[in-house]
């Protein structure tokens, strides 16, 4: 009884996969039969008894419960990588429907859906893992096209009027739809005043990967709440998401040192797209270039550079 | 067996670069000893309705010769490579959407179709395209003694009598796609097999190598 119970003992705690076998066979001697009659192990979930082996059938630690419940813990407490470490990126489930563990944010840049393929989970895009108690788990990648992605606030380019929509660029691989009443306050005998060629700030309410994105310039109570055509003066230009999430995190140290050098407004798309506006032409430029060069930059080096800046136009 | 041994597979000095282009949605250089070539990534992006896909995404490969303009010989290899991206990408995850590959040929001194294979690998890896593995791509050539040289020159794959390319995957090392010219032997081609996995661990090592680094700037 010691010996199974041993070799089931040396393998607790650690990773079994799929065709990992235990032999119950026991070497010829008179005490063989009796001694597997008398053993009674309970094989939980993953395991499977074959005669006289028990074969893993699922990728997972094993695990013991006294005194003899055996079974694989495969669920994703613990992270089994198929490949790679921390620098190639998290697969999405082929058909995309099924076992879809919403990592929330969801546009592909920054945050991956995380599905199961059968007990594996894959990597699909290169970047750094990241997580978030308690089982959170996703890909932080610089990625510069955006897809879009529901509930995200993005900047968009207003194309055509056609009927009672707008067609809004958003840099997506299609164009988005916005209908003229997700405004606030707008009827249909009180259209808005939206141009071609104007910029709206807007949110997703259906955006995924079968069908046109929609955008609305209104939240679900009806109001605006910051939303809608602008960007009457001022410069739009576009960055990679990587710094536009760090530009939206809530203590952005970026938006904090740049307060410091002058006023100016700022809109910042999830597409990727910024808008500034500072008091003069050249402030609004001088903004603007900042921020594209501080991407690759650590904290110190632009924490210098602003301050560079900061002295040179005073 | 003795050859096996004796070619060792040695490739010649290989460099890579990502994100150097600032149009393109990914983009990289990929350089094997005198043959440098360019990509870029365009992607999920509009496509015409006639190419659109209803479930899945439209890969468009270019090869751009360094001079004149791409013939029969560019379009054989636009297709081994779309192939190959066709076999790592995740294409269902956006339908009819066009994943477009433009690839510039800046030098060519021999291993041409692994350079490309190389380039587009790493390009589509900077554009955050979701892939399942990652790809990379061997040349051998054989020459007339049998012997087999692994990542050969022009002046190499001149005197050579059988050129092979093989595109190898990064999970399971199998082979993705196959270009072969020349004549050679049931045996010599399966010791070439061998030679490209064996020699395709330390492109992928590469990879991870590079894409850590870059990374580790942001951290």
């Amino acid at each position: 009884m010691d010996t199974v119970h041993a070799r089931f003992k040396e393998k607790i705690g650690e990773v079994l996969l799929p065709g990992d076998v235990f032999s119950f066979r026991l070497p010829e001697d008179g005490e063989g039969d009796a001694n597997i009659k008398t053993e009674k192990i309970i094989c939980g979930p993953g395991l499977r008894r074959n005669g006289e082996e028990v074969q893993v059938c699922k990728s997972g630690i094993l695990r013991h419960k006294q005194p003899n419940l055996y079974w694989i813990d495969s669920q994703q407490r613990r992270y089994v990588p198929a490949k790679g470490e921390s620098v190639i990126g998290i697969v999405i489930a082929k058909s995309g429907d099924i076992f879809k563990v919403d990592v929330g944010g969801s546009e592909q840049a920054s945050l991956s859906y995380l599905a199961f393929e059968g007990e594996e989970v894959q990597v699909c895009k290169s970047g750094i893992l990241r997580h978030k108690q308690p089982n959170l788990y996703w890909i932080d990648s610089q990625q510069r096209r955006y897809v879009p992605a529901k509930g995200e606030s993005v900047i968009g380019i207003v194309i055509a009027k056609s009927g009672d929509i707008f067609k809004v660029d958003v840099g997506g691989s299609e164009q988005a739809s916005l209908s003229y009443l997700a405004f606030e306050g707008a009827t249909k005998r009180n259209r808005p005043n939206v141009q071609v060629g104007d910029l709206v700030y807007s949110q997703f309410t259906i955006a995924n990967k079968d069908m046109e994105p929609e955008l609305v310039c209104i939240d679900s109570c009806g109001r605006a709440n910051g939303m809608g055509v602008f960007g009457a003066e001022g410069l739009l230009f576009k960055v990679s998401l990587g710094l536009v999430r760090r530009l939206l995190a809530p203590q952005s140290e970026i938006v904090k040192d740049l307060e410091k050098i002058f006023p100016f407004e700022l809109v910042v798309g999830m597409n990727g797209r910024v808008w500034v506006k500072a008091k003069t032409v050249q402030q609004t430029l001088i903004v603007a270039n900042l921020l594209e060069t501080c991407e690759n930059m650590t904290s110190q080096q632009r924490q210098t550079l602003f301050r560079r800046v900061a002295e040179g136009s005073l | 067996m003795m050859e096996l041994e004796q070619s060792c597979s040695v490739l010649r000095e290989f460099g890579s670069e990502q994100s150097l282009l600032s149009r393109p949605d990914g983009s990289s250089t990929f350089v094997q000893g005198d043959t440098s070539i360019l990509a870029g990534v365009y992607g999920p992006a509009e496509v015409k309705v006639s190419k659109e896909i209803y479930d899945r995404a439209t890969v468009e490969v270019l090869i751009q010769p360094k001079m004149g303009l791409p013939s029969v010989r560019e379009r054989a290899r636009e297709q081994c490579v779309r192939e190959t991206c066709e076999a790592a990408l995740l294409l269902t995850l956006h339908p009819r959407s066009s994943l477009t590959v433009i690839l510039q040929v800046v030098h060519d001194d021999g291993s041409l179709l692994s350079c490309c294979l190389n380039a587009a690998c790493m390009a589509l890896m900077d554009a955050g395209l979701p892939m399942s593995l990652l790809f990379c791509g061997v040349t051998c050539a054989i020459s007339k003694e049998g012997q087999i040289i692994t990542d050969p020159s022009a002046q190499q794959e001149k005197e050579s009598r059988a050129l092979l390319t093989f595109a190898i995957d990064s999970v399971e090392r199998s082979v993705l796609m196959s270009s072969t010219s020349g004549s050679f032997s049931v045996h010599e081609l399966q010791q070439c097999i061998a030679v490209s996995q064996k020699a395709s661990q330390q492109i992928f090592q590469f990879y991870r190598d590079s894409v850590k680094r870059r990374y580790s700037k942001i951290q």
